[in-house]
């Protein structure tokens, strides 16, 4: 059928006009990338209609021959939904940080900007997508580059730095993944997900290399770990996200973290199987520093003065989250860390935008104690802001709310060890994160001396727009809840 | 100004840090714009949000970090040693997948190089991402070392300090000996290239090649010669459409395989050079972005631009 045809679109589209977009001017690359992304939006969603309505899933060939000797994407509700998440927080996040974008990069690399957003695009789709764990590992690369770009686009040597910082951890990541993919190779002789599956399953069953598939396993984990910034390996991510463009933070945080853990959920699910994940320890380990993750996080998190650094800790706890519930080795837990990823990205998405309007509307000061009544002179970005705040604390109505009961179930199902550790991460995080968030809450509203509290104006409408757009989707996640992880769940139950 | 090299100079004379003190103060006092509190911190800020850790704490670090990385590499040994042997009775006994490519890859594709239909068309997809992997580094090093249009003391500086002046220059040998070795080479590279299909090679070895060559003419000639037919807009068009036809015929394979509608590109006679369907082209598609990529990592490297 020819919707069937949209997965190949969805990569290859922007990944074939990537270069084109390299030769325009940035005026025209700018509107070039808008349409790509908006095109591949409006694709993912029609995608995730057909795929429901025909309530199974599909693998799609790519040439004329497909598995096991070729490589094959496979779509199902979860993966449609996904790939929809991600083109439109893409659309978004530029929309809203567009204006910032265009002050902050200079003319003459705009258009190489656009490009790597393109690239990006098409990488996120792919590892979305992917039925084949070595094309996992090829866009993964795209991504990672695409991602350090994003960080020094903008010129000054803090973005730098910040940018050597995380091209040498995500190397190191890169690495790790490298060595337990082809470890993984040489072990069951198979790329691609299902193949994979079986006889990882041969080898729980026959019992003599399970040593060799913990190793194998730990490793993967530890390789996307570290690219995603999990607890210890999180030292990248502070500068990274506070020191680049408010566009490119919402990119990096919300996007390609999370195809990382997306690609994570695959493979343990897809291609080990959650009874050698649990047995190889690789669980086990995820947990601990998915645990460490939510409460040094949030207590990094309090310790910050710069609001943006404080929402930047904030992502640490919030990985931690996702983490946490894939490691709980249930297909519940996997749902509810796909929840955890939309909401949190959605939410994290909106933050970095609201926040620089905040600080812009406060004479460029970024220590949160300079923020006082910016609320009411940008209304929109404190109303944003206060939804994102809400959001990530787990207020009901809200995204992040509706994630935190789904990942409390999974845990409370899971039973055992596994069980306390979760939900007493879950109750001390919530905490914390009331903390952080209801005190720069407080201030952004609170009436100061310095600016006057009238609107301030001079909104941009793409700001309007994106963060508009941004705050009903946050809506939704809490109050269409139901629906959201329905389609999850019908994804995940039939993934094989 | 302080020159960046004298202090990696005196780095290399006397053992000191050459990122630390000089650096860092250098790297403060030309700062052009602040970048928020983060950078307005200490002066070590830009390395560690913690200032200097004491002697002892800093010693139990690196031995730890040290022990660390001693027994991530014993589990790793130990791990390859668990796996099954290369090749053994036992491994991947019934593996489909080689004997596949074995039997089906000439009948399939027509091509007498078994490699070439795995990486091309096969597993095409993943290849098509890695020639991407190359055009996406080659971006991010312009977007990182080209210095803006607007800033000439840039091109000025990567003169005054680059290696250019420590090279020798109108050398009448080595000019002589490339007059020889360079079209040698680069028809070498196109000789793999073209014949990727029916011999060991392709267009990534064969890519290489060319751009070894043309990073071989870049430093017997200089860049005057050089830049008569390698400019920034040369490099962009043609990488640009290299990529673009590489995508478009890909994703024609992909397509057309998906829905099973039949190729235009046949088979042809196995051995020939137009054999192997698109393979040929795709082969030309990879060699030229290998190429450039390689060229242009080499120049912009040493001189930030082209």
């Amino acid at each position: 059928m020819l919707w069937q045809n949209i997965p190949i679109l969805l990569i290859v589209l922007p990944l074939g006009l990537s270069s084109l977009i390299a030769l325009l001017r940035p005026r025209a690359a700018k509107l070039a990338v808008l349409g790509v992304i908006s095109l591949c939006t409006a694709a993912a969603l029609y995608l995730l209609i057909r795929v429901n309505a025909l309530g199974e899933a599909f693998t799609v060939k790519m040439g004329e021959v497909g598995a096991p000797f070729g490589n094959e994407l496979y779509v199902s509700h979860t993966e449609a939904l996904l790939c929809l998440a991600f083109d439109a927080i893409m659309l978004l996040s530029l929309l809203a940080g567009m204006r910032r974008a265009d002050e902050e990069i200079p003319e003459d690399r705009k258009s190489l900007f656009f490009t790597v957003c393109s690239l990006l695009l098409a990488a996120l789709n792919a590892i979305t997508l992917t039925n084949d764990i070595f094309s996992g590992y090829v866009f993964l690369e795209i991504a990672t580059i695409a991602a350090a770009a994003l960080i020094f686009v903008r010129r000054g040597e803090g973005a730098l730095f910040a940018s050597m910082r995380y091209m040498l951890m995500n190397l190191l990541g890169s690495g790790l993944f490298l060595l337990g993919l082809s470890m993984m190779y040489s072990l069951t002789g198979e790329l691609l997900f299902p193949q994979m599956l079986r006889r990882s399953k041969a080898i729980l069953a026959d019992g003599r290399y399970m040593g060799a598939l913990s190793a194998c396993l730990i490793l993967l984990s530890l390789g996307l770990a570290v690219k995603s910034a999990l607890y210890p390996f999180h030292t990248w991510l502070p500068n990274a996200y506070s020191l680049s463009t408010p566009a490119a933070s919402s990119l990096l945080s919300s996007l390609v973290s999370k195809a990382y853990i997306f690609l994570f959920i695959k493979i343990m699910l897809r291609g080990a199987g959650l009874e050698a994940f649990s047995e190889s320890g690789a669980a086990n380990v995820i947990l601990v520093y998915a645990v460490l993750a939510i409460v040094i996080g949030s207590v990094d998190a309090i310790q910050q003065h710069n609001i943006r650094r404080m929402v930047s800790y904030s992502s640490v706890a919030q990985i931690g989250y996702i983490f946490m519930a894939a490691a709980l080795g249930t297909k519940e837990g996997c749902a509810a860390a796909v929840f955890q990823i939309l909401a949190h990205s959605f939410a994290k998405a909106m933050l970095f935008p609201a926040v620089d309007r905040l600080v812009e509307v406060s004479g460029g000061e970024e220590n949160f104690r300079d923020l006082r009544g910016s609320g009411y002179r940008a209304p929109l970005a404190g109303a944003a802001f206060a939804i994102g705040a809400f959001s990530i604390t787990g207020i009901p109505l809200l995204g992040g709310f509706s994630a935190k009961v789904f990942i409390s179930e999974a845990a409370w199902a899971a039973g055992g060890l596994r069980m306390y550790l979760a939900l007493a991460a879950l109750a001390v995080s919530t905490v914390l994160n009331v903390i952080y968030f209801l005190r720069t809450m407080i201030t952004v509203y609170r009436r100061g001396e310095r600016f006057e509290l009238k609107p301030a104006g001079n909104r941009p409408f793409s700001f309007t727009l994106g963060v508009g757009f941004f705050a009903l989707v946050n809506l939704y996640l809490g109050m269409g809840a139901g629906n959201v992880m329905d389609i999850i769940l019908r994804g995940i139950n039939i993934w094989n | 100004m302080k020159n960046p090299i004298n202090s990696l100079k005196r780095f290399i004379e006397q053992g000191s840090d050459p990122l630390g003190e000089e650096m860092l103060s250098e790297l403060e006092l030309n700062r052009p714009d602040a970048d928020g509190e983060a950078l307005a911190a200490p002066r070590r800020s830009l390395f560690s949000e913690k200032p200097r850790r004491p002697r002892l704490i800093h010693a139990l670090y690196a031995a730890s970090s040290v022990a660390l990385c001693l027994a991530l590499i014993g589990i790793l040994l130990y791990t390859v040693s668990g796996l099954p042997s290369f090749g053994g009775a036992d491994t991947l006994a019934d593996s489909e997948v080689s004997a596949f490519y074995i039997e089906n890859g000439l009948k399939d594709t027509g091509a007498g190089n078994i490699i070439a239909p795995i990486i091309l068309s096969y597993r095409g997809f993943d290849t098509l991402g890695e020639s991407h992997v190359l055009f996406i580094a080659a971006v991010a090093v312009m977007l990182l070392l080209r210095p803006a249009p607007s800033d000439k003391s840039a091109l000025l500086r990567a003169y005054e300090y680059g290696d250019d002046k420590e090279e020798p220059h109108d050398d009448l040998i080595l000019m002589a000996g490339g007059r020889v070795i360079v079209p040698l080479i680069l028809m070498f590279g196109v000789y793999i290239i073209l014949n990727g299909n029916i011999s060991p090679g392709g267009g990534f070895s064969g890519g290489a090649v060319i751009g070894a060559g043309l990073i071989m003419y870049l430093s017997i000639y200089g860049y005057g010669p050089a830049s008569r037919f390698m400019t920034l807009r040369v490099y962009r068009a043609v990488s640009a459409c290299a990529l673009g036809l590489y995508s478009l015929f890909k994703t024609y394979h992909f397509v057309t395989g998906f829905n099973g509608i039949e190729s235009v590109f046949s088979a042809g006679i196995p051995g020939t050079i137009f054999s192997g369907g698109m393979l040929l082209y795709l082969n030309i598609f990879v060699g030229t972005v290998v190429a450039l990529t390689m060229y242009a990592l080499f120049t912009l490297f040493r001189k930030g631009d082209f």
